[in-house]
């Protein structure tokens, strides 16, 4: 089983939800977070002081998949939150030991 | 007595008191969010300890029997002789209806010199502030120009406050700003406001509250009360207008707090003037404070004093240009009561204008200097670093702004 984590641009996140449910993702985590990489920050205007804010919003996804998934999901994801431009993200790939399912206690992929 | 009259400045004056929570909220929505209660406090409390000031020996030392030109006696201490008859400075309301009046100019003027020191002053220190500078400067200032003083008596002309509540509190803003110091990371991070739709508010509730101020400046509820209301209405949309088109052409966007800031800056800019010019004069008033006012907070980050919330560049550049443009611009043909201006023919006015303006800068400074002075010996004028880093409100006062 692999975590997928995607830093994407927020007003994608309806566009890469819908393409992950398509293709047969139930279930995803989302947390709004800030950073930057090559993405330079932008500029904000106070009573003509201006500032550069680094920080830049984006919206992080984190699903859980089956290994096999992984190029597929991937694939889905950058498809949908491609604009070209630069700062459309991220995505990060992480191995996970187990997943437990709280109701029923279900282990491993029948919890995912 | 009028009963017109009467209902009239009854509502004015409640709309004046209204100005003060106004100026509460303008200002809190500027400061960071750790800041915002001990910033709103600064200009609360005013409503309370400026009230019992004024009932004591305020209005008397402002309003009372002239001594020498300079300050009033001790006569009316405790409204001794203030009744619901119309007295010396109302033929048509009663005096005690004027007192009311006049308590809510004198519970603002010092709520808006906080916005210089925001972020970094202790309340202690703040509250012997207020009443030091209150007694010590506004009072003797106030019965300077209204009570009988020396600046009234040279034909000087302030409809509703612009010398002796603007340029005041903006001359003693700039010396609070000076002497305070710098708020710790000036210059280094960014000091966002943490929430402007709050300024904003704030912003709109001074404008509603400044048709108290300045329509009520006429004591009555007639023409100079419509005229000071329409002047009052123009010149801070013109003002708006004129700050938001000069920062688009400068750095490029319009900002919704300079439109904001334009609007008070415009008000600022017509209350000297309001019941003694025309529209058009007020349009021009307007105008001209959107665009100065922008530029002195330019240039207040070129001269490094940390005046938080531009209080010197609103307040005491848009009071002073307003001082100056009702030398020009005043006119008899629109209150036969008032004067004209150097351009209706009579530079005299424009003088008397000018001398009032800096002489009440220089009075303001010297003693705002001192009686800062005092306090820092007395108390301290400043919360230690770790209060400040961690936010007034919580050091202060213990509370918070906002939980999550």
């Amino acid at each position: 089983m692999k975590k997928i984590e995607a830093i994407i641009k927020p007003f994608k996140l309806d566009d890469v939800k819908e393409a992950l449910n398509d293709m047969g993702i139930k279930g995803m985590t989302i947390s709004e977070v800030k950073g930057y990489g090559r993405q330079k920050g932008h500029k904000e205007i106070y009573r003509g002081a201006e500032y550069i804010v680094d920080f830049i919003p984006k919206v992080k996804i984190e699903i859980i998949v089956d290994a096999t998934q992984v190029d597929e999901v991937i694939e889905t994801i950058c498809k949908a939150a491609q604009t070209g431009k630069i700062g459309d993200g991220k995505i990060f790939v992480l191995p996970v030991d187990e997943v437990i399912r709280v109701r029923t206690g279900e282990k491993g992929e029948e919890a995912i | 007595m009028n009963s017109g009259d009467t209902a009239f400045m009854l509502v004015a004056t409640a709309l004046v008191m209204f100005m003060t929570p106004g100026l509460a909220l303008f200002y809190g929505g500027l400061v960071r969010s750790k800041n915002v209660l001990s910033t709103i406090m600064q200009s609360f409390i005013c409503l309370g300890l400026i009230s019992l000031i004024w009932v004591f020996y305020g209005y008397s030392l402002a309003f009372g029997p002239d001594i020498g030109g300079f300050i009033g006696n001790l006569d009316f201490a405790l409204l001794k002789g203030i009744g619901l008859t119309p007295g010396p400075y109302s033929d048509t309301i009663p005096d005690l209806l004027f007192v009311a009046f006049q308590m809510m100019f004198a519970i603002i003027t010092p709520a808006l010199i906080t916005g210089a020191f925001a972020e970094r002053m202790k309340f202690t220190a703040y509250i012997l502030f207020a009443l030091m500078w209150s007694t010590l400067v506004y009072l003797p200032v106030c019965h300077w120009v209204w009570g009988g003083g020396w600046i009234g008596a040279h034909g000087a002309l302030d409809f509703a406050g612009g010398t002796v509540i603007h340029i005041n509190s903006a001359a003693a803003a700039l010396v609070v700003a000076i002497v305070i110091g710098k708020r710790k990371g000036y210059g280094k991070e960014p000091f966002h406001p943490h929430n402007l739709t709050m300024t904003i508010l704030g912003a709109s509730i001074l404008w509603f509250g400044w048709f108290g101020f300045n329509a009520g400046s006429a004591l009555a509820a007639g023409d100079i009360a419509t005229l000071a209301f329409f002047t009052t209405q123009v010149a801070a949309g013109s003002a708006a207008l004129s700050w938001v088109v000069a920062e688009w052409m400068l750095q490029g966007k319009p900002t919704t707090l300079g439109a904001a800031s334009g609007a008070v800056a415009g008000l600022v800019a017509v209350t000297p003037a309001a019941g003694f010019v025309g529209p058009v004069s007020a349009i021009i008033i307007g105008l001209v404070a959107g665009v100065i006012c922008y530029l002195a907070v330019l240039l207040k980050s070129k001269l490094r004093y940390d005046d938080a919330l531009d209080v010197v560049a609103v307040h005491g550049v848009g009071g002073l240009w307003g001082a100056l443009a009702t030398g020009l611009l005043a006119s008899t043909a629109w209150n036969p009561g008032g004067a004209d201006g150097l351009f209706f023919g009579n530079p005299k006015l424009f003088a008397v204008q000018a001398y009032g303006a800096f002489a009440t800068i220089i009075y303001s400074m010297i003693v705002t200097f001192i009686i800062l002075k005092v306090i820092g010996a007395i108390v301290g004028l400043r919360v230690d670093v770790e209060a400040e880093v961690g936010g007034l409100d919580l050091a202060e006062h213990s509370e918070a702004g906002y939980t999550m």
